[in-house]
């Protein structure tokens, strides 16, 4: 029998989970959880767990829905964003939560995901980030580091990688966020506020691929890649704080970039009631 | 009214409140339309990126419980088959409107053709079910896009409404039916049986599975992949079969409920005139003109293009003398017609991939030539 | 209501993110498998059950 929370939140007759030993998509599936359940049973402004939806694309992190006992829809690799969408707009009650990868929402799916982020529209995204194709064996992902390699860049990976936080908030999300597999309650708690913010936001969870990404680029097993973690990731003052140049590895954990703009469905329901009562003018 | 537009407002009677789109033409109306009418009905119209979100989007909404569209043309057409597999296999019933025209690629955008036939029942990849409606005037348009829905809910599937530009871009007085004599269909809603364990079993008598509203406190899984009766993903071959088998004969097994011909002048005919879409005025016009001068012409018109009326064809097979299959394209429809023909009755062929339109004296010399050789 | 700490062996994959990140240096991989090598070392801190990716450590309340 696992945990309350996990027997409470996932579907237990299909686990434990497909993912490999170690692997960082478990840990972030698990800050969801614990994100969602908060949120659940906020006294202030409980979500009724019914009205959840999780939706994700293809890939390693995409299993995560099917884990998630709530309304949860896998769609095909790079759409998730773009289904999370017409859910959202069909039946704005609904919390929509998308669980996604690198290659999924910033490689095949990236048109979606700047576009999503330009609407405004209410959704969260969870970007387990992975720097890895897992699924399919290793090859190089929009975030695969320069010069590391993948079983498509065997001499090292060429193309500079994507800062997907930074890409979404570049492109007009509202809120957006880093948070990675070690630093397990900062991360959740973003998940939280993303989920809580009213309009497009987006975490960019670190996650860890031992089996394909590790091993390959000599970064050690999951505890090494986590260790790694642990000394690298930042909390964004003590980022900001340094130096560009002894940045390196360094990351900035925390929100990124959080601003109050009109949400898309919000906005599209005064046109509704403008088109509505126009229309019954003419009658 | 235009055939575009008369689409639009068929879907809204049909109960239509959810569409996404990209711009493409011939089919851009139908997007103009929707973003002025849906609002006014308390409906969404929605601009997505691409023709892949938009064909994305209008499956989400239908899985938050929306009856959606959506509408493009050919190049459009094929970015959006792999998500139209979706639909299939997760049954989350749509509507996607292909106003067919002229050529691969970009071809010829503003000019009319019907190259989309194939693609529609085999554009997305697998075996899987497809319903494919072809209307031939505006009018048919409004009523035949009422049926696509209907379909499409109670089949749990994609309906494919594969116009054309002659048809969409047509102009003529229609009578819009009283709302109240339409008969809408909408979708049988699942009893609440026990969390998600049945969210995709059959219950005894019934065609597909019932319907769970997302939101309403029955938690299940939809995906993509093979998967059990709760909507997990599985990877049992005996599941897989099951499943796949159970997509197809829903479809198979409803033939008579799902297919639709038109038929005009066949009593008593020697020749048949078979088209559909946008090829059915001028064919008409020619089957008119054979008659006036002694030819026992008709023409049969299957407004379900797919699955095609095989049985229907059948039984008209033993009066022929002589079929005219007659399209703009180079022979897609006539595969169906030459497989069941089969040989026992000759099939001839008018087809058209320049993106002008075949005219009736074309016809009608086909007729007059195999009337002559049926001497 | 007290806490113990629970090990579902059959759902560990042995990853050893437990063990590496214990404070006390309480758990230890066996055959890989976690156990928990020295009771009186666990102080309930339940990091073991937040980082684990498979569900398979948690702290659980308990009658006394």
């Amino acid at each position: 029998m696992p945990s309350e929370l996990i027997y409470n939140y996932m579907r237990i007759d299909h686990l434990p989970h497909i993912w490999c030993a170690g692997c960082g998509n478990g840990v972030l599936t698990h800050d969801v959880v614990r994100a969602i359940d908060s949120l659940c049973n906020d006294p202030d402004r409980p979500i009724p767990r019914e009205k959840v939806v999780i939706v994700s694309g293809i890939g390693c992190s995409s299993r995560a829905a099917g884990y998630l006992d709530f309304n949860s829809m896998h769609t095909t690799h790079g759409r998730a964003i773009a289904f999370a969408s017409g859910i959202k707009i069909a039946n704005p009650e609904l919390t929509v939560v998308v669980i996604t990868g690198d290659g999924d929402c910033a490689a095949i799916g990236g048109n979606h995901l700047i576009h999503a982020c330009r609407r405004n529209i209410d959704l969260t995204v969870v970007v387990f980030n992975n720097e890895i194709y897992g699924m399919t064996g290793g090859q190089y992902s929009p975030t695969t580091p320069r010069g590391d390699k993948g079983t498509t860049a065997v001499y090292g990976v060429v193309d500079r990688p994507f800062d997907i936080a930074a890409l979404a908030a570049g492109a007009g999300a509202s809120f957006t966020a880093r948070g990675d597999v070690y630093h397990v309650k900062e991360t959740t708690e973003l998940i939280r506020q993303g989920i809580r913010h009213k309009g497009f936001s987006l975490i960019d969870c670190r996650s860890v691929c031992p089996t394909y990404y590790g091993r390959k680029n000599k970064k050690g097993d999951a505890v090494q890649m986590l260790k790694w973690q642990k000394e690298n990731g930042l909390p964004m003052k003590q980022y900001r704080a340094l130096p560009p140049e002894q940045r390196a590895d360094k990351y900035a954990l925390g929100i990124l970039s959080r601003n109050e703009y009109p949400e898309y469905t919000e906005e599209y329901q005064k046109i509704i009631e403008m088109a509505m009562a126009e229309k019954g003018k003419e009658k | 009214m235009q055939g575009n537009e008369a689409c639009v407002e068929g879907a809204i009677a049909a109960g239509m409140r959810f569409f996404a789109g990209y711009p493409i033409t011939p089919s851009t109306e139908i997007a103009e339309a929707c973003s002025v009418r849906l609002p006014q009905v308390g409906g969404h119209f929605i601009q997505m990126e691409d023709e892949l979100a938009s064909m994305a989007a209008v499956i989400g909404a239908s899985a938050a419980g929306a009856k959606a569209m959506t509408a493009t043309s050919g190049p459009g057409f094929s970015l959006k088959q792999e998500n139209i597999g979706y639909a299939c296999i997760a049954e989350l019933p749509c509507v996607i409107v292909d106003v067919q025209r002229c050529g691969p690629s970009t071809g010829l955008a503003t000019a009319p053709a019907q190259g989309d036939y194939q693609q529609a029942r085999w554009g997305t990849h697998g075996d899987h079910p497809v319903i494919a409606l072809s209307p031939s005037s505006v009018s048919e348009t409004y009523t035949l896009i009422i049926r696509a829905f209907n379909l499409a809910e109670k089949y749990r599937t994609p309906v494919i409404f594969l116009t054309d530009e002659i048809v969409a871009h047509m102009r003529e007085g229609i009578e819009i039916p009283d709302p109240e004599s339409l008969e809408i269909c909408d979708r049988r809603v699942a009893g609440n049986d026990g969390a998600y364990k049945f969210a995709y079993r059959v219950p005894e008598g019934q065609i597909v599975p019932g319907w769970k509203p997302f939101g309403e406190g029955e938690r299940y899984n939809i995906t993509g992949l093979f998967h059990d009766y709760s909507g997990f993903p599985t990877n049992s071959n005996a599941m897989a079969q099951e499943e796949g088998s159970r997509l197809l004969d829903k479809i198979n097994n409803n033939l008579a409920d799902i297919i639709q011909v038109d038929e005009y002048k066949m009593e008593g005919a020697e020749f048949a005139v078979v088209c559909f879409g946008g090829t059915a005025r001028a064919a008409a016009f020619a089957v008119d003109a054979a008659r006036e001068l002694g030819i026992r012409a008709g023409m049969w018109r299957p407004v379900t293009v797919w699955p095609f009326p095989e049985k229907e064809l059948e039984e008209k097979l033993s009066g022929l003398k002589g079929i005219i299959m007659v399209e703009h394209n180079y022979g897609q429809m006539l595969r169906e017609v030459s497989r069941v023909a089969a040989g026992r009755v000759k099939v001839e062929f008018i087809g058209c991939i320049d993106g002008t339109i075949i005219e009736p004296v074309r016809i009608l010399d086909k007729l007059r030539e195999v009337h002559e050789n049926a001497k | 209501m007290a806490k113990v700490l629970v090990i579902e062996t059959s759902w560990c994959k042995g990853c050893g993110i437990c063990t590496a990140f214990c404070p006390k240096n309480a758990l230890e991989l066996v055959g890989e498998k976690v156990r928990l090598k020295n009771t009186n070392a666990c102080v309930l801190c339940g990091l073991c059950e937040l980082r684990c990716p498979d569900y398979a450590i948690y702290l659980k309340e308990v009658s006394k």
